[in-house]
Order: C-alpha cells, then structure tokens, then sequence
C-alpha cells in the first residue's frame, strides 16, 4: 500500500510567485496514495530537508515527490534526505515546477493546473519505483597510456608513483614525441631535450611501467575497471634483450637516403636507425618498407654480420599482447598540417618554404644543420626570414576555424632564436592577433619585438612565389593604412595549423570514444569535465583533446591520470544503477526473452551479452540477452527495440512510463 | 548536340575577335553555336553594384530563353558574363523561394538547369575529341596563361580545379603546340574596370603581370577575358611608361591561339585587330610534317 | 480569449538535450504557452513510440517528441534509432489516416532554451487550430462483449 510523501517547495518567491503552492499542496494530499502532502519556502535548506526526513519517518512513507527545482539540480540533495530518513534513495522523485512552469508561465490558474498535473504525474511514476542499489565491479589497478609524448609520460609516472601499474604503447620505435624534436621551449627558452629526456629515462626505468614502443593499440573491449586490450607489437627485426645499442649497424647500413621522419624531412637516416640520439629505448629498429633485405629478397644483410651480439634478426613477425587494464589514457597528440593544403604559399613546391616542425629541427644543436639555420635549398644562411602566423588556422575557407594555440608563442621564439644565431638577419612576422595568454607569455614576446628587433606586421600573406631564388612574400599592413607589403625573403617559415594525429579517428573507434570534425577526441563536459570521456574508464590527455602547449599538457595528464588513480582507490567500482535488465522468470519460462538479441545489436556500449541458460547437466536450455550492469549507461534504447518487453530499465520502466502518460492526461 | 551561345556585349563589340576566332575554329570542326535568341545584357559589374535582385534576374533571363529555346547547355566566352550567371544560377538553384521571385520578375519560366560553359570547357568537351586532324602548325614558342581573377573566386563559382595554379588553357595551348611556362601572376588582378577611372593603376597593375612573364620569358599572352585583353593589350603604351621599360609580348585569345595552329588564316581569326603587333606569333609557327 | 479551445500537448523529451534545454528557458524565463507538459526519458531511444498512442487515447491533442541533435545524443545513437523509429512510424500513422502533423518531432540542444520555448508556441497553435483529436476511438467493450455472446448464443 502506497504511501507518498509530497512537499511542494516555494523557493522563496520563484515559485510562489506564479503558482499557488499552497492550493497544489492541499490537492496533492487528495490524490490517491499521497499519506501527506505539505508546502515549505525553501526545501533544499537545512531546515527543509529536516522536515522531509521528520515527515518520512512520522508518516512512514514509502516514497516522496520533491515538487521544486530542476532535478538536474537537486535530485541527488533529496534522494541524500531519503536515504538519511532511512528509506531507499531511489524512491524519491523530483517535479520541476520551476524551471518548466513558475519561471515560464505568468500567475495563473492554468499555471498552479499544470503544476499540479506535473505533481500528480511524478506521484504516479514514484509508486512504482523501486529500491535500487549501487552496483559493484571489480577494478583491475592497471592503466593503459597510448602515446609517449610529454602529456603519455607524465600520466605514466603519475599512476606509477602512486604505487599502480602502467603500460606505455608507444606507435614510433622511441618515446618522447614532438617535445623531443624541438629545441627550446617558450617562454624560458630551456633546452627542450634536456627537461624532457629524464623524463623519458625514469619512464624507461621505472619499476611499474611496462614500455612497449614500436607497438599500437589493437583492438579494445569491456568496460571500466576492466578492458581487454589487445596490443600489437611490431616486428623491430632487433632482439632488445641482446642488443646493446652500441650503434654499429647504423653506421655500416649503406641505405643512407631515407627521409628522416624526426627531421622533418630535412635530413637523411638509414634502414635500421634510432631516430635520435637520445631515443629511449636506445635501440634501432629496421625499417623495412626501405631496408634492402626485405626490399630485395635478401641482399646485403650488412648489419646482421656486423653486430657484436647477434641482436639481428629478420625473420621476426609482428606479436600480439593481451593485456587486462583498468583505466585507459589516450595521450596521442598532434599533427602539423603540411603540403598542399597551402598552394598559395608554394609550400611543397618551394624548397625553402617550411613549417614550424621543419625550423625547429633547423635550429635543434643535434638537427641536420647542427643548429645553424640554412636554407634548404642552397644550405646558405638567409639574410632574411618571413614567418607566416595562422597559416591554416582560423580560417573557415580552409576548413579550419579554430585557433592552434601554440603557434603565436612559437614563432616568437623562432624569430627569437634567429636573431640570437644572427645579428644581422632581418625577420619578419605577419600576424592576425598574438595570442600570449599564460604566464610570462606576454612577456616573451614582448622581449622579440623589443630586444631582438623581430618586424611585427599585422596583416595576412596572400601569395608567396619564388623570383630569381628569392621567395616573394606579398602581404598587406593593416596597421598602416591596409598598404601592401611585399618583402624579398630568402626563407619563410609556415605556423601551419595543428591537426588531429592521422590515426586518430580509427584509434577513437576502437576505444569507442567520441571525437569531433577535426577528429579531436571530444571531452565529457567543454566546462566541468575536460579530462574524461563519455566512455567511463576512458581518459585524455595533451593535445589529442585540442591544441595546447606543454604546461597544458603536463596539467591535463596529470589530471587523467588523478582520475585514474581515484578509479584504482578501491577494489570495487560503484556504479548508478539506472540500468537495463532482462527479466528472470521461474522455471521452465527462465525468461520471457526470445533471444532474438535486438537489443544487443543497437547498445551503443556493447553492455549486453549472449547468455546460455543452461541446467545442471551443462544442456543448453534457451538463449537470451544479458546485460552488463558495470557497462550499461542507462539509455534504455533496448527496450524501445524489445519486441516483447522482456527487457526494462529501472527507474524508467515500461510500468513508470505509461502511469506517467495515464496521469499527466487523467485528472 | 545543340550547342547554345551567349556572346554578351564584349563579344560583339570590343572584342569581336574573341567571338570571330571562337566560331572559325568551332565551324573548321563542324560544330555549330547556337545564339540565343533575344539575349540581354548579364549585368556586368553595375547590375550588382546597384541592385541584388536585378543581377540575378538579367542573367536568369537569359537562362530561361535558352530553355525556352530548348537549349541544355550554353557556352559563355567572356569571364564576366560567365562570372555573373554562375553567380546568379548558384543562387537559384540553391533557394526555392530565389527562383520563384525571380520568376515573376522576368515573367517567364524558369528552371536554371542550364549548364553554362566556359571557353576551355567548350574546347575541352567539343573540340579536343576532333581537333588533332586540324593540327597543322605548331605555335612553337613561351606563352603564358593568363586566367584572370574571375574564373579563380569566389570558390563556390570557381571554373578552375587548381584556383592556385590553374592549367585549363595550359592544356589548350600544349594542343596548339607552345610551351605554356610556370609563372606567379596566373591569376592576379589586372586592374579591370579601373581600366577607364584609373589608368595608372591598371598600368602597375598590369604592368606586374606582363613583368614577371617577360622575366620567365613568355614570348605571347593568351588571355579568355576581354577585360584582361584590353587592359594588357591596349594599355600597354601606359604600362611601358609605368615600367620604363620597352615589353612588346602580343596578347592572344585562347581561340586565336589554337585557330592558328589549326592552319585558319591570321584575318578570320581577327589578329590585326590588337593593339600590340602579333606577327610574331604567324611568323614563329612552324608547320608540322604531315 | 477565455472560451478559446486550450488543447494538451504532451512533450517526451529526453534529459540530456531538450529537457535541459527547457531548463534553460525556464533559467532565462522565457514566457511560453502553458499547454506542453514534459514527460522526461533518458533518451529519445528510450521512446516507445505505443506510448505516443496512449497519450492521444488518454486526451493529449498534440504531442512533441525532441531530444539531442543527431550526432550529439549523450548515449552516442538513441536519437538515431528515435529518427529511424519515427519515420517507420509516421508512415504507418499515414496509412492508417492519422494526422501525422499532430506529432511534431523536433532537436533541442541543451544550449537551445530560447529554440524550445519557440517550439511550444508554435505547436500549441498549430494545434489549436487543428482542434481537439477526436479521431480516436476507443473500443467499447460493452459492445464487444455483446456481439461476442450474439455469436456464441446464434
């Protein structure tokens, strides 16, 4: 026998104001069902959720409707009261006669009718509530990171100095991604290589992290607290444990001309490389898209006769690892955008016109010109540099309307970098805005316009074309009346747009992840949740999410990985039970489910599963549809699809729905 | 295969030559243009300075004669012309409610299915399947191609495949046996209408173009754009003096060129009516062995 | 004004877009017609669309069905299947003579409070000049029962 508990709640004026909360009390404690209905000024206060939990216990309630706010807004304050007041929180239901009648419809008596039609609904539905209890699974206190970048790293020993597990799987044969290719860093002009490369090594050397480079993500199933992840580690043709990165092979390998990725293209390596110095692991892989032995069925064979070990072997395949995680960290980062998406400026086409990647190698101690800056084309140092902001960027033409963020700071400190090699050189910076928006930024390039005398012309470039070796820079001042500029340049350098990693779309799709139309990996909440995914367990960090430097890099992965971490705080994962369940049935029924497994093909978690009900020989009985309450979200599009309503989700069941209908229309 | 053909005011007038070239090459080829009847003007540049609904209505207009004379496609030689009637059929076609208001306005039908055509796709489509027996010269020197800026923007109208680097008429030209180079100004203004208002700047302006393909040594112009012809060819006194400097590279038609490697004479195809003397051009070609 | 016919909409709304969205328009206070009341779902998914039917059997003279915009839905797909389900059964509602436009089927975004309150004004006159739904018919049992024993007793 039914006996709910209505409180209707003022809310100071914002209710009162439009509906007569005391006429809707007073009919409330009419309907059928209600043991005791009252009206109050403010319910969520102190002293109304006292008279909530005093009304339950005196009137023994078995369920209440708060008649108040939004229930995104206080629906977990009354179902705490509930429970404090001894009955189960899930039978307590909110109505919002706020925000969907007193805010929005003037004083009426059509206004307090439909406050109290939305009143006599919720009773309806909270007699058929339930008690709900959380639910538990277990939690495997393992982290997957995806990516060795900065942001990777610093997730990685995060979760591992607090004591869990992790696995690094890293796609290129070293850690330490872009950070690692460039020179300094803004705005303290450290030596990016330096601060980075311990980083890189108490990551190698670390106890709880298990590295794994030259491998990617295979496939990905099952849910929080417990994926399966399945890891493909490609053939490196090197035995890690006897090689001692001695660095002969290299030396002797005669394929010498292979543009090298870690230049950027501006210099050469050879088919079984390192792809820097200061690599971790410090040990080559054969590249065998170029190699002679693979290319050439089995000629020349060089390194494998030189190695002092005998690490060498070319009959090594790919190998697949399966690993069992709790909480997985996507840490993948960027891309630049290059070649032809810039016609106009001839990059691609003009040897001398590079991106923001290819100066930094050009400036990098250890790139392919040892740190001096030389064109290209003819290695001579350029007198005179233009660098191009916002190429691609905030551009709907191009289809990029965001901002990369990094690039103002960027090319301030190229300019800077520049002028600090030459004295003498001219350079010049065609910018739309500056954004230098973090600490000491402003600063920084402040310190390029004034003391290192880089040009600052505001204004766009329409066309860069080469004129007896020299690069044609056309653009416009805008500062200046709109005149247009044209400047003779001997190198320009593109801040091209940052881009999504290319495989990041097919990486999202394995992990189930949503991402956006540049294939950015999208973010619970823009505001409140921009380190988790949709997808419980699943966690971002750097700028795989969208563009952003290194200290943002290093917040957001630590963040990630203090989620994954609270993941590992306990043994078990609670969970909201609003969940999907196939109904259970005496036997010989066992379920009224047919087994048709409808449901399972349209849950968009993969949360239900086949299941054999089976009798104690082992004989199979019937087939029907489970559902993983550790997976399920809650959206209840199975049970739409349910043929026979053999499935149901608490706390919008069939049964809520319709007594919903039936009330809100019947009076 | 009936071909329609709008010639538009240039055509007829200034740049007869265009139109003259255009049809000797089309009737050595045995295919026959079209023109439709009653046609007006497509509004040029005043119409859309003035009045937003008038610019798509004039052409319109002249898209539904042309249906009205049964025409599915229709070749538009002139830049502008071709410019303002892509404009004005993207326009219609995109909005119901367009069309029908433009529809009352002209009074007559209109379903803006045409297909318009420029120059090069003419040449492309209809020409280059039978062209290749017409060959009997080989032009035999640097042309650069010049497109102008109507036939590169706005991006949604856009003629052109590479807006950057277009290579339309280079394909054209290679036909007729020159060498089309590569050069910067492909598609930069000439200063069009400021032809009349503010010659000097059409002199810079023009006088960069031809610049940078006398510098890449161009030995002829070919142009598809009466505009872009008038102010490179019958500016040109203006643009040596803005230069100081003595450039005497013809200005051609996309049309002339090829009528010429086609062996039709240097007067059908109108060559004596340019400013700068084109006997270069005859007297570079080189008949090819048979 | 006063004799003026208000009719009943019922809203099945979803809470992660549309209901939020109302929110919206209720934290902006937007005015709006008083005629939708809101049932909330998890999801559009969550719809069975038979529920629609026992809305209009029950007296409802209009129904809006709204929830996130596709590609937004918060469980990644229920919208879809919403969209697919919907159209498969306003076809079947055609056929049976039903006045499909008695159903508006729409996308709030949470963002959009000022597209909901739009949404409730104009369904609510587009209804009410429809008229109240009369169409439906509710089976008399009595009759049935009678024409059964008719049978049997024949």
């Amino acid at each position: 026998m039914a006996r709910i508990g209505v409180f209707i709640c003022h809310c100071g004026e914002n209710i009162s104001a439009t509906v007569d909360v005391a006429k809707v009390a007073e009919k409330a404690g009419k309907l059928s069902g209600v043991a005791f209905s009252v009206d109050y000024k403010y319910m969520c206060s102190d002293p109304g959720q006292t008279l909530i939990i005093e009304s339950i216990k005196e009137h023994k309630l078995t369920g209440i409707v708060v008649a108040a706010c939004s229930p995104r807004m206080h629906e977990g304050t009354f179902r705490k009261a509930a429970e404090k007041a001894g009955i189960n929180p899930y039978l307590c239901e909110m109505a919002n006669i706020r925000e969907q009648v007193s805010w929005v419809h003037p004083k009426s008596d059509a206004t307090t009718q439909k406050a109290l039609d939305i009143v006599r609904t919720l009773v309806e539905k909270v007699k058929k509530n339930v008690a709900l209890f959380p639910i538990k699974v277990p939690v495997t206190k393992t982290a997957l990171v995806i990516g060795g970048g900065i942001a990777g790293i610093q997730s990685a020993l995060d979760i591992a100095n607090a004591g869990h597990k992790v696995i690094m799987v890293e796609k290129k044969p070293s850690i330490g991604g872009h950070m690692s290719q460039l020179s300094e860093t803004f705005p303290t002009l450290d030596c990016s290589q330096c601060i980075l490369t311990p980083r890189m090594v108490e990551v190698a050397q670390h106890p709880n992290i298990e590295l794994l480079t030259y491998a990617e993500v295979e496939s990905v199933s099952g849910f929080v607290g417990n994926f399966d992840v399945k890891i493909r580690m490609k053939a490196k043709s090197v035995d890690m444990k006897k090689c001692t990165g001695c660095g002969a092979c290299s030396q002797k390998c005669p394929t010498k001309k292979i543009p090298d990725e870690f230049n950027e293209g501006m210099g050469f390596r050879t088919a079984i490389y390192s792809p820097f110095p200061q690599a971790v692991p410090n040990k080559p892989v054969i590249d065998r898209d170029h190699c002679t032995w693979f290319t050439k069925g089995g000629k020349c064979g060089l390194c494998k006769k030189i190695c002092p070990t005998g690490a060498i072997d070319y009959e090594t395949q790919d190998e697949f690892r399966d690993v069992k995680v709790g909480a997985i960290i996507t840490a993948t980062g960027f891309d630049l955008k290059h070649a032809d998406f810039f016609p106009e400026y001839g990059y691609g086409q003009f040897k001398d016109v590079i991106d923001g990647m290819q100066f930094e190698r050009l400036a990098s101690a250890s790139g392919p010109t040892s740190g001096e800056i030389r064109r290209p084309s003819d290695g001579k140092i350029p007198e005179k540099i233009v660098f191009v902001a916002c190429a691609g960027s905030r551009d709907k033409a191009k289809g990029i309307e965001y901002c990369s963020k990094i690039c103002c700071m960027y090319t301030a400190k190229h300019a800077m970098l520049y002028k600090h090699k030459n004295h003498e050189g001219k350079a010049y910076v065609f910018y739309m805005d500056i954004r230098a928006a973090g600490k000491n930024y402003d600063e920084f390039v402040r310190r390029a316009i004034e003391d290192d005398d880089v040009n600052y012309i505001r204004g766009r470039v329409s066309r860069i074309y080469e004129k007896n070796g020299k690069l044609i820079v056309k653009g416009v001042d805008t500062l200046m009346n709109s005149e247009p500029v044209e400047i003779e340049a001997d190198m320009v350098v593109l801040a091209t747009a940052v881009v999504a990693n290319i495989g990041a779309e097919s990486l999202a799709q394995k992990l189930h992840i949503s991402y956006d139309q540049h294939h950015f990996f999208s973010e619970a909440h823009p505001k409140l949740k921009p380190v988790e995914t949709n997808t419980a367990g699943i966690m971002l960090a750097g700028a795989c999410q969208s563009a952003k430097d290194i200290p943002e890099s290093v917040s957001q992965a630590s963040a990630s990985a203090s989620k994954a971490i609270g993941l590992f705080s306990s043994d078990e994962l609670t969970r909201e039970p609003i969940v999907a369940v196939v109904n259970r049935q005496a036997p010989p029924n066992f379920t009224s489910c047919t087994g048709c497994l409808l449901c399972m093909e349209v849950c968009p978690y993969h949360a239900i599963e086949k299941e054999e009900i089976k009798d104690r020989a082992g004989n199979l009985i019937k087939v029907a549809a489970h559902v993983n309450a550790g997976l399920c979200q809650g959206c209840g599009t199975c049970v739409a699809m349910c043929r026979n309503k053999s499935i149901d989700i608490q706390g919008f069941s069939n049964d809520q729905m319709m007594s919903e209908v039936m009330a809100l229309l019947n009076s | 295969m009936r071909i329609g053909y709008y010639p538009g005011c240039s055509l007829e007038g200034s740049s007869k030559e265009y139109n003259d070239s255009l049809f000797a090459v089309a009737e050595k080829c045995n295919i026959t243009l079209e023109e439709i009847k009653d046609w007006s003007c497509c509004g040029a540049s005043a119409a859309h300075n003035l009045n937003h609904d008038l610019a798509i209505a004039l052409p319109a207009r002249t898209f539904a004669l042309a249906e009205k004379q049964g025409l599915t496609e229709i070749v538009v030689p002139c830049a502008a012309c071709y410019s303002r009637m892509a404009t004005s059929k993207n326009e219609i076609s995109s909005n119901v409610a367009t069309r029908q208001k433009i529809e009352k306005f002209i009074d007559l039908k209109l379903s803006a299915d045409v297909k318009i055509l420029t120059v090069f796709e003419f040449l492309q489509k209809y020409i280059f399947p039978v062209v290749d027996e017409h060959i009997v010269n080989k032009l035999n020197q640097k042309a650069a191609c010049y497109y102008g800026c109507l036939y590169s923007r706005p991006k949604e109208i856009a003629a052109i495949e590479q807006i950057e680097n277009p290579m339309e008429m280079d394909v054209v030209i290679a036909k007729a046996g020159a060498t089309p180079i590569d050069w910067a100004f492909k598609t930069e203004c000439c200063g069009a209408g400021l032809s009349v208002s503010r010659t000097d700047i059409v002199a810079k302006l023009s006088g960069k173009i031809l610049e940078d393909a006398a510098d890449r040594g161009a030995e002829s112009i070919i142009v598809a754009c009466p505009m872009c012809h008038m102010n490179l060819d019958m500016r040109r006194p203006e643009i040596k003096k803005q230069l100081n400097k003595d450039i005497n590279i013809p200005v051609l038609f996309i049309t002339q060129a090829l009528g010429l490697s086609m062996g039709i004479s240097a007067e059908q195809l109108g060559m004596n009516k340019h400013y700068v003397p084109t006997e270069q051009v005859v007297n570079c070609m080189v008949k090819l062995e048979a | 004004m006063s004799e003026q016919f208000e009719p009943k909409i019922v809203a099945f709304v979803c809470n992660w877009c549309t209901y939020a969205g109302a929110d919206l328009a209720g934290t902006s206070r937007t005015k709006y017609a008083t005629n939708v009341s809101i049932i909330r779902f998890p999801c559009t998914g969550r719809i069975d669309f038979m529920l629609l039917m026992k809305a209009f059997e029950n007296g409802a003279d209009g129904i809006i069905v709204s929830g996130c915009h596709p590609n937004d839905c918060h469980y990644t797909s229920g919208n879809f299947h919403a969209r697919r389900r919907w159209i498969v059964f306003r076809s079947l509602l055609d056929f049976m003579g039903f006045d499909t436009d008695r159903i508006t089927f729409s996308w709030v975004s949470a963002a959009e409070g000022t597209k909901w309150a739009s949404l409730v004004d104009e369904t609510t006159e587009k209804i009410r000049a429809k008229g109240t739904f009369t169409e439906f018919k509710k089976l008399d049992y009595s009759t049935l029962e009678k024409l059964s024993n008719d049978a049997i007793t024949k």
